[in-house]
C-alpha cells in the first residue's frame, strides 16, 4: 500500500480505521466517582487483528496522558504511524496475527472521546469546566462499556505504560474476572506528592495564561503559551539526565553565546519545539482534567485486590532504571502487593537511559518480555516445548 | 516423563534430586533461580506452581522465554512480603553461598516455605583440602570453580558446618543428599561430596 511516496512497512497493522462507540444516553448516564453523572459518552477506539472464535485473544492497550486510540498502523492518507507502532503489528510484541488488539481512548480527552472540548448536549455549548472531574476509575468504567459492546467477556491481556499502566491496574481492581493478564509498565499504584507537584505546576501554567479564560476559550483560541509551557515541563520529566546529555549536551544552536534570552542551547530549542507542536494537537482543558485524574489515582494499601479472593490474573510489571518520573520503587510497590496476594507475576527492571520515555523507546527489550509472557498466558507452557530435556 | 528426566544426562544431579523431593502441584519459590531450568522441570512435569527470584538480566529473559514467572530482585529483599507458608517449598539451590545475610534468608525461607531445600557446594571436599594443605592456596574444586578474586561466593561452608548450623538454630533436617560428580556419595560425605542438598522443615511444620 502506498500513500504519495510513502510505503507502509510489511510489519505494520496497515491501514486502520478510527472508530467510536457512544453509550450512556440520558437517562442512563454513567455515574462517576465524584457522584456526578455523564452521558451520552463517546469513546474513540481502534482495533487491529481478528477476534477468534471463542473470543479469547483480545488484548486491550491503554495509552498515556496525551496519546490517543491510534496505537498502530496508519490512517488512510496519512504517513503518521500509531504511537506504539513498534510494539503492535504482525510478528511484533502484540502480534496482530495472533491477537485481537484494541486501543481505547479515555474520557476527559480530546481525541475523539467525550471531554471538556465536546459539546454539552444539555446546553448546546462546549462543556469546558462544566465537564465533571474524572478519575482513572471513571476512564476504565467507560472502557468496560466498550469491551462489553465488543462482546468480549474476558481480556487475554490489558497493557499500557505510564497512565496506561494505571488504567491497567484499575482494570484489575475494578474487573478482576475480566483480566487474564496485565502488563503495567513504568507506572505506579498511586501518584506521589512529587508527581502531584509536577502536575500542579503544569495546571497552573495553563490556568495562569490570560487566554485560558476559566476554560471558556473555545471561540477565542487555546491558552497556547500556558499549554506549551506545561508540555515543556512534561518533557523534562520524561527524559533523564543522561538522555538529555546524550541528545543535547551543552550544544548551541549557533556557535557563540548570544548574550540574549533567545533559545540558544539545543535543549531550549527542543523544549520550545515540543511545546509549540503540542498546542496544535491537544486541548488545554483536557490536560487539566487528565492530570487531575492521575493525581486522584491511588490503589495502594490493598485497594488493588479485593480481599479473600485468589488472584487469577498473571502480571508482567516492567520499570526502567533511569525513569525518575515513575521510579522503579513504585513498580516494586506493585510487586509487593502481588507477593502479599501470591499472584503469578514477573517483574523486570530494564536497563535504559531514556528515562520515562523508555516505555515507548526500549522496543527490543520490551518485545522479548511481552511476546513470551503473552504466549504463555495464551498457550500455557506448550509454547516452550523446544526447551524440553 | 519421570523416566526421561531421571536418566537424562543433561539434567543436573542436584536438579534430579530436587525434582524427586517436590510433589505434584506443589507451590515452589526458587531463590536465585538462574535461567529457570529447575523450576521449568517442576512446572512442566509436576504441575508445580512456580515463582522465581533472580537478579541477572539475561537469566530473567531466559526465564520469561520459558514461560516462567520471575521477580527481578536480590534474594535478601525478596522474601519479606510473603505471608507465612506461602509456598510448599522454598528452594535455595547453589545460591545460599552467594548471600551475605544468609542467616536472615534461611530464617525467612523457613517462615515463607512449609519446607526449604538448600543446595550448596561442599568447601571441605577432598581435593580442596589437599590443595589447601599441600599447596597452601584456596580450594578450587569442580563445585567451587571460582578463584578467590572472581568467585561470586561470599560464604564458605562444609556439609558439617551446615549440620552444625541447623543444630544450633534448632532447624530440623528432614532429608539430606550428598552428591559426587555423577552419582550420590555414600561414605564420608564431608570429605567426598562435591555438593549437598538438604530438606529442612519450615517453622510451622516443625512447630506443628
Amino acid at each position: 500500500m502506498k500513500i504519495n511516496d510513502f510505503v507502509i512497512p510489511a510489519d505494520s497493522a496497515g491501514i486502520v480505521e478510527a472508530k467510536t462507540f457512544t453509550f450512556a444516553e440520558p437517562p442512563g448516564e454513567m455515574t462517576l466517582a465524584s457522584g456526578k453523572k455523564l452521558g451520552p459518552i463517546t469513546l474513540a477506539y481502534e482495533t487491529y487483528g481478528e477476534l477468534n472464535g471463542d473470543r479469547s485473544n483480545a488484548v486491550l492497550i491503554l495509552h498515556a496522558l496525551s496519546a490517543d486510540a491510534h496505537a498502530a498502523g496508519y490512517h488512510a492518507g496519512s504517513d503518521e504511524p500509531g504511537w506504539w507502532e513498534a510494539m503492535i503489528g504482525p510478528g511484533k510484541a502484540f502480534d496482530t496475527e495472533k491477537y485481537f488488539v484494541i486501543c481505547s481512548n479515555v474520557i476527559g480527552g480530546c481525541k475523539g472521546s467525550t471531554g471538556p472540548s465536546s459539546l454539552n448536549p444539555a446546553t448546546g455549548d462546549y462543556y469546558a469546566l462544566d465537564f465533571p472531574l474524572i478519575t482513572i476509575g471513571d476512564m476504565v468504567k467507560a472502557q468496560k462499556h466498550l469491551i462489553d459492546h465488543l462482546g468480549i467477556d474476558r481480556l487475554l491481556c490489558v497493557a499500557g505504560g505510564s497512565m496506561g499502566g494505571m488504567q491497567t491496574l484499575q482494570w484489575v481492581a475494578s474487573y478482576p474476572e475480566m483480566v487474564r493478564s496485565a502488563i503495567p509498565i513504568a507506572t505506579a499504584l498511586k501518584h506521589s506528592p512529587q508527581q502531584i507537584a509536577f502536575n500542579e505546576v503544569v495546571r497552573q501554567s495553563i490556568m495562569s495564561d490570560v487566554n485560558w479564560r476559566e476554560g471558556r476559550y473555545y471561540e477565542t483560541g487555546q491558552p497556547e503559551k500556558g499549554l506549551a509551557l506545561a508540555r515543556m515541563i512534561g518533557h523534562i520529566t520524561f527524559m533523564s539526565d543522561q538522555s538529555m546529555e546524550e541528545k543535547f549536551s551543552r550544544r548551541l544552536k549557533n556557535e557563540k553565546y548570544s548574550f540574549k534570552f533567545a533559545p540558544e542551547f539545543e535543549v531550549e530549542g527542543y523544549l520550545r519545539y515540543r511545546g509549540d507542536r503540542f498546542v496544535k494537537r491537544f486541548d488545554a482543558n483536557s490536560y487539566l482534567y487528565i492530570t487531575k485524574a492521575l493525581d486522584y489515582f491511588d490503589l495502594s494499601g490493598g485497594r488493588l485486590f479485593r480481599s479473600g479472593r485468589e488472584i487469577k490474573t498473571r502480571f508482567l510489571v516492567i520499570s526502567f532504571k533511569s525513569d525518575w518520573l515513575y521510579p522503579s520503587y513504585q513498580s516494586q510497590e506493585i510487586v509487593r502487593q502481588l507477593k502479599i496476594r501470591q499472584a503469578d507475576a514477573t517483574y523486570c527492571e530494564l536497563k535504559s537511559t531514556y528515562g520515562h520515555d523508555a516505555f515507548l523507546l526500549e522496543v527490543d527489550q520490551e518485545t522479548e518480555l511481552i511476546r513470551h509472557f503473552l504466549s504463555k498466558t495464551y498457550n500455557g507452557y506448550d509454547v516452550a516445548y523446544h526447551y524440553d530435556v | 516423563m519421570w523416566h526421561i528426566i531421571m536418566t537424562s544426562k543433561d539434567t543436573r544431579l542436584d536438579h534430579r534430586i530436587i525434582y524427586r523431593i517436590v510433589e505434584q502441584n506443589a507451590r515452589v519459590l526458587d531463590l536465585g533461580c538462574g535461567t529457570g531450568d529447575l523450576i521449568y522441570l517442576l512446572a512442566r512435569y509436576k504441575n508445580a506452581r512456580v515463582q522465581g527470584i533472580e537478579l541477572a538480566d539475561e537469566a530473567i529473559q531466559q526465564c520469561v522465554k520459558k514461560g516462567l514467572s520471575v521477580f527481578q530482585t536480590d534474594i535478601e529483599s525478596g522474601l519479606t512480603e510473603y505471608p507465612t507458608d506461602s509456598f510448599d517449598y522454598v528452594i535455595l539451590n547453589q545460591s545460599m553461598q552467594e548471600v551475605k545475610k544468609v542467616d536472615y534468608v534461611i530464617g525467612e525461607s523457613l517462615r515463607v516455605g512449609r519446607r526449604v531445600i538448600v543446595g550448596f557446594p561442599n568447601f571441605s571436599y577432598l581435593s580442596g583440602r589437599l590443595k589447601f594443605f599441600f599447596q597452601g592456596t584456596a580450594p578450587i574444586t569442580p563445585a567451587l570453580p571460582g578463584r578467590w578474586y572472581d568467585t561470586p561466593n561470599v560464604r564458605f561452608l562444609s556439609i558439617l558446618d551446615f549440620r552444625n548450623y541447623c543444630r544450633v538454630k534448632g532447624i530440623e533436617i528432614l532429608e539430606s543428599y550428598h552428591l559426587g560428580r555423577k552419582r550420590p556419595v555414600v561414605i564420608l560425605p564431608n570429605l567426598l561430596a562435591l555438593n549437598a542438598v538438604f530438606l529442612l522443615a519450615g517453622v510451622t511444620e516443625k512447630g506443628g
